[in-house]
């Protein structure tokens, strides 16, 4: 028999420089790389380009060190590494339009817009000292972000390209206000989601094996998916409105856990996309290059031909295995060879090989989204950083799913490579966060908890060892919620918050107290401690507010105290509820 | 630039690619591995080493054959085992009990574990299966012999010296 320990994370800042001097080089390389293969000789400006990014990395790095020093070590490296590939292979196929005597220019856009995302994300990493700020504005950001997706349909300022209405123009720039709408409604679902949890989670009829809703609990869901057609008739742009129903559905499925969400809404996307295809054409035309792209009508046709989507393929077949090298194919025969389907002009000259390492780069990404979101105590962390990660990972599918043509082509661009500027900026903001939620997420607990074992982290490892502890527990949170979360969280807004903070972390930990007399001695040296007060007052509200299957998560017990007090150690309890007892013979404790 | 150099660059570049890939997931796999096994025992002898630098006068008033530690012997939590203090163990699954059982027969409050009159005793806080003191149940606060089993709902303990 054994016991089990948790290996404290290391904060890994040094880690990070090494992988950030990899990913400076990765992109600096290809750069020249791009270079040397077209002109012979390496670009005149490569120190420049060099000392650009470097620099980025560098204020990052030290934006890092000071403000979130125990944040992820991986993230913001290989960001880096994908945002300087794309640089290159916007600047390799500025080179290719220029020779052919079209409009070029895109790097030069890519790059000063690349140092407003840095910009944007280091003051994001600055100012915003504790993600739990944002969930002050959770109804500010929904009202924020609906109104910038409908911006575009205003009269004056709405632009129309390549027949979306997804841009607006100001002074001679657009901008898509959707990139900075995706980043509002994921702080608005997060914060809505961590008070309607329990609802959303507990009430409702069984049906087929799912637990389905309540009418009005489904009402939310129903006014996005409305919001969300409403974007695709009204912008049509259907990769926008998929993210947005998308993102919304993976939200409600963390906060619950609930695979009937995850039903409910496939089956609304369903509804939604046989009503779009029998109503609009251009949804239709989109599902027609998608079947039959290598029709030759389909192919000719214009416009909405399958011209864009063929061309890429033939380009990705033409890179094969090992690709042929930066600046010796010819991706820019393909439309948006830059933006849309930058990942075509990667597959075709770094081959399957270099597409793989890319996208193994945006699944850690997105991995450590989650791992975050998993780490992190309170619940809006856990929903901010769940939700974009999946905005991440599900850009990246749809991107690279229609290029592929594993699903019909949508306008979405892949984060932090494709040329434009709005979705460079939203991306380094979201990384920021996410950044942001890690170091809270990985940082210790506060002294004397050190030797606390967490009790997943316990059980997982326990029942490993031992049969008889896995036939025993009791199934785990996919998530991490753990009952503290759910009452503080749903105890809704006002009581909770205080209790929130990482101050009071050691109560929040499940698990075996080894180190006891340290947290006891904490308790009695400090008599105006809070938590005790917080602690009855939170659990009388959630008391009363409870619902009837409220306590079902046995999270309503927390408030009941001792039964008896025994002579001579009623005064050097160290259990916080015993000193913010409210009435021993009313509140009996209830158990399963 | 010859057809070579052209060749050694662009498969140069794959593998630096891939090695970037690689270099972060090995800087991961560090925090996968999120816990680490120790032999039974190893962890209360790290913590009984930190109690004694932290607070090198927690131990003086104990006396001599007194229990140290519990143990739990039985039920999922097996193999754990607290260093005992001068202060009372809350068992139970709240999170905020000092033992917190993962066991569906166990109350949230349900027993507790506290030293008086230089022994160690175990109280029932009215919880809903018992707590048993070998094979009596504990109705009231109780002393605790060393190396007789409680059973707390499907976990059992053990004081022990």
């Amino acid at each position: 028999m054994a016991t089990v320990a948790p290996t404290r994370p290391r904060a890994g800042r040094n880690a990070e420089i090494g992988l950030l001097l990899l990913a400076l080089v990765v992109g600096v390389s290809a750069y020249a790389i791009v270079g040397l293969n077209l002109s012979g000789e390496l670009p005149p400006d490569l120190w420049r380009h060099l000392a650009l990014l470097a620099g980025m990395a560098v204020v990052l790095h030290l934006a890092l060190r000071w403000r979130a020093p125990d944040a992820d070590p991986v993230m913001l490296p290989l960001v880096i590494g994908l945002n300087g590939l794309g640089l290159a292979m916007i600047a390799r196929i500025d080179v290719s339009l220029e020779s052919r005597g079209l409009t070029a220019g895109f790097a030069g856009r890519q790059l000063t817009w690349t140092i407003i995302g840095v910009a944007l994300a280091v003051a994001t990493i600055v100012l915003l000292r504790d993600h739990r700020m944002l969930r002050r504005f959770t109804f500010s950001a929904m009202v924020a972000g609906l109104v910038l997706l409908c911006l575009p349909m205003v009269p004056v300022i709405g632009r129309e390209i390549n027949g979306a209405r997804l841009w607006i123009g100001v002074g001679g720039m657009s901008f898509q206000p959707a990139e900075l709408a995706k980043i509002l409604l994921a702080v608005f679902f997060a914060g809505y989601f961590v008070t309607r949890r329990d609802a959303l989670t507990l009430a409702g009829t069984t049906m087929l094996g799912l637990r389905f809703p309540r009418l009005s609990d489904l009402f939310p869901i129903v006014l996005i998916w409305a919001i969300s057609v409403g974007v695709l008739v009204v912008e049509r742009d259907l990769g926008t409105s998929l993210l947005f129903f998308g993102l919304f559905v993976s939200m409600l499925y963390v906060a619950t856990e609930k695979v009937s969400w995850i039903v409910i809404g496939l089956l609304l996307v369903a509804v939604g996309v046989v009503f779009a295809y029998l109503t609009f054409p251009y949804v239709a035309a989109r599902f027609d290059v998608w079947l039959h792209a290598l029709d030759p009508e389909i192919f000719n046709r214009d416009p909405g031909g399958s011209g864009q989507l063929v061309r890429g393929l033939f380009g990705l077949a033409a890179g094969g295995l090992m690709g042929t090298g930066l600046g010796q194919g010819h991706p820019d025969l393909v439309p948006y060879a830059n933006s849309d389907f930058i990942v075509a002009s990667l597959g075709e000259e770094l081959g399957l090989t270099g597409l793989l390492a890319i996208l193994i780069m945006y699944l850690v990404v997105a991995q450590r989204g989650l791992r975050a979101a998993i780490g992190v105590r309170d619940g809006f962390g856990k929903l901010l950083a769940a939700g974009f990660a999946f905005v991440i990972a599900f850009q990246v599918f749809v991107v690279v799913g229609g290029v592929t043509r594993l699903i019909p082509l949508t306008g979405l661009t892949m984060p932090f490579m494709a040329a434009g500027g709005s979705s460079l900026v939203a991306n380094w903001i979201i990384v920021a966060i996410m950044l942001r939620v890690s170091d809270a997420a990985r940082r210790p607990a506060p002294s004397g908890a050190g030797s606390v074992v967490g009790n997943e982290t316990a059980a997982i490892a326990l029942a490993d060892l031992d049969r008889h502890a896995a036939r025993t527990s009791s199934p785990r949170s996919l998530f991490g919620w753990d009952h503290v979360t759910d009452a503080e969280t749903s105890s809704s807004s006002a009581v909770a918050h205080e209790d929130d903070t990482f101050a009071s972390a050691p109560t929040e930990h499940i698990g075996t107290r080894s180190d006891l007399a340290a947290i006891a001695d904490d308790r009695l040296t400090s008599p105006a401690h809070d938590t005790g007060e917080t602690e009855a007052g939170a659990g009388t509200s959630r008391a009363r507010l409870d619902g009837p299957g409220g306590s079902e998560r046995g999270t309503s017990e927390r408030v009941v105290g001792l039964a008896r007090d025994v002579p001579g150690t009623a005064d050097r309890d160290p259990d916080p509820g015993a000193t913010g007892v409210i009435d021993p013979d009313e509140e009996r404790e209830t158990s399963r | 630039m010859s057809e070579l150099v052209v060749t050694l660059i662009r498969l140069g570049y794959l593998v630096l690619l891939w090695l970037l890939v690689l270099s972060a997931i090995g800087v991961l796999r560090r925090d996968i591995s999120g816990t680490r096994v120790l032999a039974r025992g190893s962890l209360t002898g790290r913590a009984s080493r930190r109690t004694s630098t932290d607070a090198p006068g927690r131990g003086r008033g104990r006396k001599r054959g007194q229990p140290t530690r519990l143990v739990v012997t039985g039920g999922p939590l097996t193999g754990t085992t607290i260093r005992l203090g001068e202060s009372s163990i809350l068992l139970g699954r709240a999170p905020s009990s000092t033992l917190v059982l993962d066991d569906d027969y166990s109350s949230n409050r349900h027993a507790r574990i506290f030293p008086a009159d230089g022994g160690w005793y175990v109280e029932d806080l009215g919880s809903t299966n018992g707590t048993w003191l070998g094979s009596t149940q504990v109705l009231e606060p109780t002393p605790v012999p060393e190396g007789t089993p409680i059973r707390v709902g499907q976990t059992v303990i053990e004081l022990r010296r």
